[in-house]
């Protein structure tokens, strides 16, 4: 095997042996798992509260014509002549609650109700018997069971979208596709990335320390050295976002089953897939290479933290402004995003999620990209030949610059 | 230019570098024979780690050609070299074995020949128990010695030891001298840089002295002892010193007397003088000049 194999190999081994790989692989399906739980939990706290104790409604009827009782489940209705007698009936708790169908409910609308618990909103399932109960009331002589039965659910929407050439489009999802999928794949893009360069940078800045450079300079060249810990690094990496992108369709699964109709259509499409693997790639040699140049020019790991966060806003800038991605396809501020190469990983990630991003501009920040990540590679080299015996000084801007005449 | 001719080791070819406009190797020049071990010796800031960082490539000259085994250095020549440069260390949380193993299969090593070599040279330093250990767990000493196996387990041709003995005990110092003497007799190349004169005379066939950058002896040791031999005699004798023909000056010491011959007279005329006179001699020794004394000379010469 050639030596960037045997640096690649050994990065990588060091890498996934590490307790902060593990702990942060794992932490993404676990948080995820722990929510999809609270969730449930939640639910069962909050169905068991409105729904077991809700049991018995009144009803006083203004209007005229609502005395037909139908059968609504664990709910019962029972009809008062009087607000004070169905307030009087609250009180001994012969009742749960009441409401008064008012007499200009058919114009208005409105329904009041009256309750002695506290609360933020009104039990859900109460609510949809109500509603049930003066539908019934209001249709039962005009239309047939089937036709009531449609009244009182109305709608169960399928929404397809659709691409400007009027195709369905291979970004489905509504809203959860268009926002919640870019979101997380660009944190999920950037921790990846961020572990991956941290990692880098620490160990140029350790082996800088620990005088080690000058023995592993002895048997490779920095291209070597820089190339073998990227591909190491970045693999290592790689096999983090599969492992998420594969608990994540698992947990997608188990999502759906247990919250119901929101994750249904939730999908992670296979050219976001693939293009993320590609942009993971790429973003991760650009970041991996500058975090390697900031490593091997400051003396310590903790100063090359403090330059490498200067970075980053411009770095997290596309996932805070993501709605302007969708609204604002042709924008100039748009195009610099997703053609700068710090940006660029994040950006296109984002606007593919999206689906407003023109194949031309997809292929010319992955040549963008490709050809930064190789002029970086080169330049990296020379300067971490130039000041890998730079120990415990500081250069400055002049120095960095005429050593890398001289490289 | 000088052309490599097959018969050395390393060749140094009016070899400048400078840093910042000051000259730390002036237009330097020296080869290294097969087989021997060659001493690069200077006072500190004398420009000996620099030229060894030329040969290694880790900094290029200015000017000048470096040769190594017959190249330039290349990838393959990189591998059959051992450093042990002078700004030393290793992955601190990796174990002993580990660190030797992964370095010895940067050079080309395949990973069960290296296993084995790494097993006998600790065995070899008395280092097999503690193997399994984290280098930070290691003290110093133990470290150097580890650092020094790392430059030597891939069975280099050529070795360039920058301050071998730095931070070793004296047992440990002894060891690592049999080992480079060991590494002699199979045939390798030693290039040994240092300030302690006195493993250079015990060690070196040749050295190169530097100072301020610029070649200021160049040779064999002993000839370079042989020309700076002051034509002293160590003498010590029963019963007071006669009046000797020859002498130009007598310095006495508490054991014994220092005689400086003239410039016509041997030591064996002092002989011949000292046995007519019937004095019993029980030391007799013409004085060499230590390497640390022609160092002193040189340098101080120079200053």
């Amino acid at each position: 095997m050639n030596k960037t194999g045997q640096v690649a190999i050994h990065e990588f081994m060091k890498m996934v042996k590490s307790k902060g790989f593990i702990i942060v692989s794992l932490l993404f399906p676990l948080f995820t798992l722990l929510a999809i739980g609270g969730y449930q939990l939640l639910q069962s706290i909050n169905t068991q509260n409105v729904e077991s104790k809700v049991t018995t409604v009144g009803y006083v009827d203004r209007a005229g014509g609502f005395d037909y009782i139908g059968d609504y489940g664990d709910i019962s209705f029972i009809r008062y002549e009087s607000k004070e007698e169905a307030t009087s009936e609250l009180l001994v708790g012969e009742l749960d609650e009441y409401f008064i169908i008012p007499e200009d409910y058919i114009s208005s609308g409105v329904v009041n109700r009256f309750t002695l618990e506290k609360e933020l909103e009104p039990p859900g399932g109460v609510i949809r018997a109500v509603r049930d109960f003066l539908l019934s009331n209001m249709l039962q002589d005009e239309v047939n069971d089937d036709i009531l039965a449609r009244a009182k659910s109305p709608a169960g929407f399928v929404s397809t979208r659709l691409d400007e050439s009027g195709n369905v489009s291979p970004e489905q999802g509504g809203l959860l596709g268009a926002f919640l999928i870019p979101y997380l794949f660009g944190i999920l893009f950037w921790i990846a990335v961020l572990s991956g360069s941290f990692t880098l940078l620490e160990g140029l800045s350790e082996e800088k320390e620990n005088r080690i450079m000058e023995i592993l300079i002895s048997s490779i060249s920095t291209k070597q050295l820089l190339a073998g810990k990227i591909i190491g690094l970045g693999t290592a990496g790689l096999l983090q976002i599969i492992f998420w992108f594969v608990s994540a369709r698992f947990i997608a699964g188990l999502a759906s089953a247990a919250i119901g109709g929101m994750f249904s259509n939730l999908e992670i499409p296979t050219r976001l897939l693939v293009l993320g693997i590609v942009y993971f790639i790429l973003g991760y040699l650009i970041f991996g290479i500058i975090f390697s140049i900031i490593g091997s020019i400051v003396p310590t790991y903790r100063e090359g933290q403090q330059v490498s966060f200067l970075l980053m806003p411009l770095g997290v800038l596309p996932l805070v402004i993501t709605p302007f991605f969708a609204e604002n396809a042709s924008h100039p501020l748009t195009y610099i995003l997703t053609f700068f190469p710090i940006s660029a990983p994040v950006t296109s990630m984002i606007r593919i999620a999206i689906g407003n991003i023109p194949s031309w501009q997809l292929i010319l920040t992955i040549f963008i990209l490709v050809l930064s990540a190789v002029g970086l590679l080169f330049i990296g080299a020379k300067i971490i030949r130039s000041f890998l015996l730079m120990y415990g000084k500081r250069p400055t801007l002049r120095e960095i610059v005429h050593s890398l005449r001289q490289a | 230019m000088k052309q490599f001719t097959g018969e050395n080791a390393v060749i140094i070819d009016k070899v400048s570098k400078s840093f910042n406009g000051s000259m730390a190797v002036n237009s330097v020049s020296f080869d290294v024979r097969p087989g021997e071990i060659f001493g690069l010796i200077g006072p500190n800031g004398a420009g000996k780690t620099t030229t060894i960082r030329m040969m290694m490539d880790v900094i290029k000259p200015d000017s000048g050609n470096v040769y190594i085994l017959g190249e330039r250095l290349n990838e393959h020549t990189k591998n059959r070299i051992g450093y042990l440069p002078e700004e030393r260390g290793l992955y601190r949380k990796m174990t002993v074995i580990d660190s030797i193993i992964y370095l010895g299969k940067l050079k080309g090593v395949d990973i069960h020949i290296i296993k084995n070599r790494a097993e006998i040279l600790l065995d070899r330093v008395g280092m097999v128990p503690h193997k399994s250990k984290k280098i930070e767990e290691l003290s110093k000493g133990m470290g150097q010695s580890i650092q020094f196996l790392v430059a030597i387990a891939h069975d280099p041709q050529l070795v360039i030891l920058d301050e071998p003995f730095a931070g070793l005990d004296p047992v440990n110092t002894e060891i690592i001298k049999e080992i480079i003497l060991e590494l002699k007799d199979q045939g390798k190349t030693i290039i040994l840089s240092t300030h302690r004169m006195n493993e250079i005379e015990e060690l070196c066939d040749r050295i190169f002295m530097i100072n301020k950058g610029q070649s200021v002896l160049y040779g064999e040791l002993l000839d370079i002892k042989s020309r700076y031999k002051n034509n002293s005699i160590l003498l010590r004798i029963q019963g007071e010193l006669p009046e000797l023909q020859g002498i130009s000056s007598i310095n006495k010491y508490k054991d014994h007397i220092e005689l400086f011959c003239g410039a016509n007279t041997s030591p064996h005329e002092i002989v011949s003088q000292l046995i007519g006179f019937g004095i019993k001699i029980d030391k007799f020794e013409v004085s060499t000049p230590s390497l640390h004394d022609i160092f002193i000379q040189v340098v101080g010469g120079h200053e």
